[in-house]
């Protein structure tokens, strides 16, 4: 059980705030953070690390890492923190990566073996693509068979096939080992499939607490909405269309005068696709 | 060349690597707590220990002398207790240069230190590593081409001092008469032919001391990727 009442104030671009969390988190738990960035997400997890000072309180399993008196240094913590920007020991091979943190062999080669990386360990960092470093990471971040780990947008940085691939690791690590995690997330795809809590901060405090579930589903039940761009309005042969980006690609659309009238000078747009005229198909692997 | 007296080369080399070394364990823990520090007098540190950059050598020297001699506090206490003079001799010369070239150690140290990932650091410190475990087995190898830059630079500096030396250390055969001081004297009594060897060999030596360095530095660049 981790238990959290913590204060710190912040420097916003607003001007300043105060970061303000009173949390209590189960053991095992996968926990979410998710926020605009400026909430104070990042800040909440070097504070839980130990890495940055706070007000208030922190007390994993009956131990005290902050109050009044104490603040556990972060080698004193045993926790395991995964980085946006991987932070791999550059002077060390991989498997003298996991070895600097402890030297256990078994477990350093059962975590290579878990994560597709032994034929890698003998490689230097800066040989290996951003999914193989960040998976490096996580098996870093592993060896101390952490009682709390954490994660700094861990998969923001990788193309969304890594991704996949990365979560299923996260997900297969954070149950063998038993640990509780925190991943701070800006990716409801990845807060839905790894999370089972998920915790929202907004100007430095808690605005919502619930599942993952609960929070991508509370709106418009069902519904798809694509974030897009109106690039022009057009009028082709009494139709008329609007041509529209999403993501890498451009497509026509066909819409009604009214509908013209009310996207005139409009560049940001939603797209909202309902289930019963959704298509689904599959892509096949390679 | 074979009646030329070595014995400058000898003492000037020699000189370099005790004051290199000694800077070395001096400066390596200040730059390291340097480039981690929110001290409020960080500044006032820095300027201090960027001084003899700015200062003539002659205003070190001067200072150093008056400090070390027996008239000083200094001076006399080290005389008195334990019978060692610091002025004039070996010594002095080592403690003159290692004032002279302090920074020279110190700020590519502490710049190499600070241009490092700072995530990398604080990677170390969560898996339990000390500030110190931390120094060793990540910060410094991950630093080599600075690390190399101030030890051959302090290195260099120390041979190529002249105004320091001659101030603190006089110019004593086969003590203090270290390979510029002899130079000098060469020039003063008129001995170019000597001067021009000792010249020569100088920047010979210079010269393949700072191609080495630049040779490693592009090695280790080309190693870790950036071109």
């Amino acid at each position: 059980m981790i238990r959290i009442d913590i204060r710190k104030p912040l420097q916003g671009a607003g001007g300043t705030m105060e970061l303000r969390i009173d949390l209590t988190i189960k053991e095992r738990t996968f926990l979410a953070v998710a926020g605009e960035s400026g909430s104070g997400k990042t800040t909440f997890l070097r504070i839980l690390a130990g890495l940055e000072q706070a007000e208030g309180e922190i007390e994993v399993d009956q131990e005290r890492w902050l109050d009044d008196k104490t603040c556990l240094p972060p080698q004193k913590r045993r926790i395991g923190f995964v980085f946006q920007d991987y932070a791999l020991f550059e002077n060390m091979k991989v498997l003298e990566n996991l070895l600097f943190v402890r030297r256990d062999e078994r477990l350093a080669w059962h975590l290579l073996h878990m994560t597709d990386l032994v034929e890698l360990a003998d490689r230097y960092p800066a040989g290996l693509s951003g999914g193989q470093k960040q998976r490096v990471a996580l098996c870093r971040a592993m060896m101390n068979r952490p009682r709390l780990l954490l994660m700094d947008e861990p998969l923001s940085a990788l193309d969304p096939a890594m991704r996949q691939k990365l979560q299923k690791d996260i997900l297969h690590l954070h149950k063998e080992f038993g640990t509780t995690t925190v991943m701070v997330s800006h990716d409801p795809g990845e807060i839905y499939q790894l999370a089972d809590r998920v915790v929202t901060l907004s100007q430095g405090r808690v605005v919502a607490d619930t599942t993952p579930a609960q929070l991508f589903f509370k709106e418009r039940s069902g519904a798809l909405s694509f974030h897009g761009e109106l690039l022009d309005l057009i009028s082709e042969a009494e139709s008329e269309y609007a041509v529209i980006s999403v993501g890498n690609q451009i497509t026509k659309i066909p819409i009604t005068p009214s509908q013209s009238l009310r996207l005139k000078d409009i560049r940001e747009i939603r797209i909202v696709v309902s289930p019963e005229c959704a298509q689904i198909e599959p892509i096949p692997c390679d | 060349m074979n009646g030329i007296d070595w014995t400058p080369f000898w003492l000037s080399f020699k000189l370099a690597a005790v004051t290199t070394a000694i800077l070395f364990l001096i400066a390596l823990p200040l730059a390291w707590w340097l480039s981690r520090t929110r001290f409020r007098f960080k500044p006032i540190i820095e300027a201090v220990a960027a001084l003899p950059i700015v200062l003539p050598p002659s205003v070190l020297g001067f200072y150093i002398l008056w400090a070390l001699s027996y008239n000083s506090p200094i001076g006399a206490f080290f005389q008195e207790h334990f019978g060692i003079q610091l002025v004039f001799n070996f010594t002095g010369l080592v403690i003159g240069s290692c004032f002279y070239s302090f920074p020279f150690m110190l700020q590519p140290l502490q710049s190499g230190f600070e241009s490092l990932n700072k995530n990398m650091l604080e990677a170390a410190f969560v898996a339990g590593k000390s500030s110190w475990q931390t120094l060793w087995h990540v910060a410094l190898p991950n630093i080599k081409p600075s690390l190399l830059t101030a030890l051959i630079v302090t290195f260099a500096h120390t041979v190529g001092e002249f105004g320091v030396v001659l101030m603190v250390g006089g110019s004593i055969p086969g003590k203090t008469k270290v390979a510029s001081v002899a130079i000098y004297e060469m020039v003063e009594t008129l001995d170019y032919h000597t001067a021009h060897i000792y010249s020569a060999v100088m920047v010979l030596l210079s010269f393949i001391v700072l191609l080495g360095v630049y040779l490693f530095n592009r090695r280790q660049k080309r190693r870790l990727g950036v071109y």
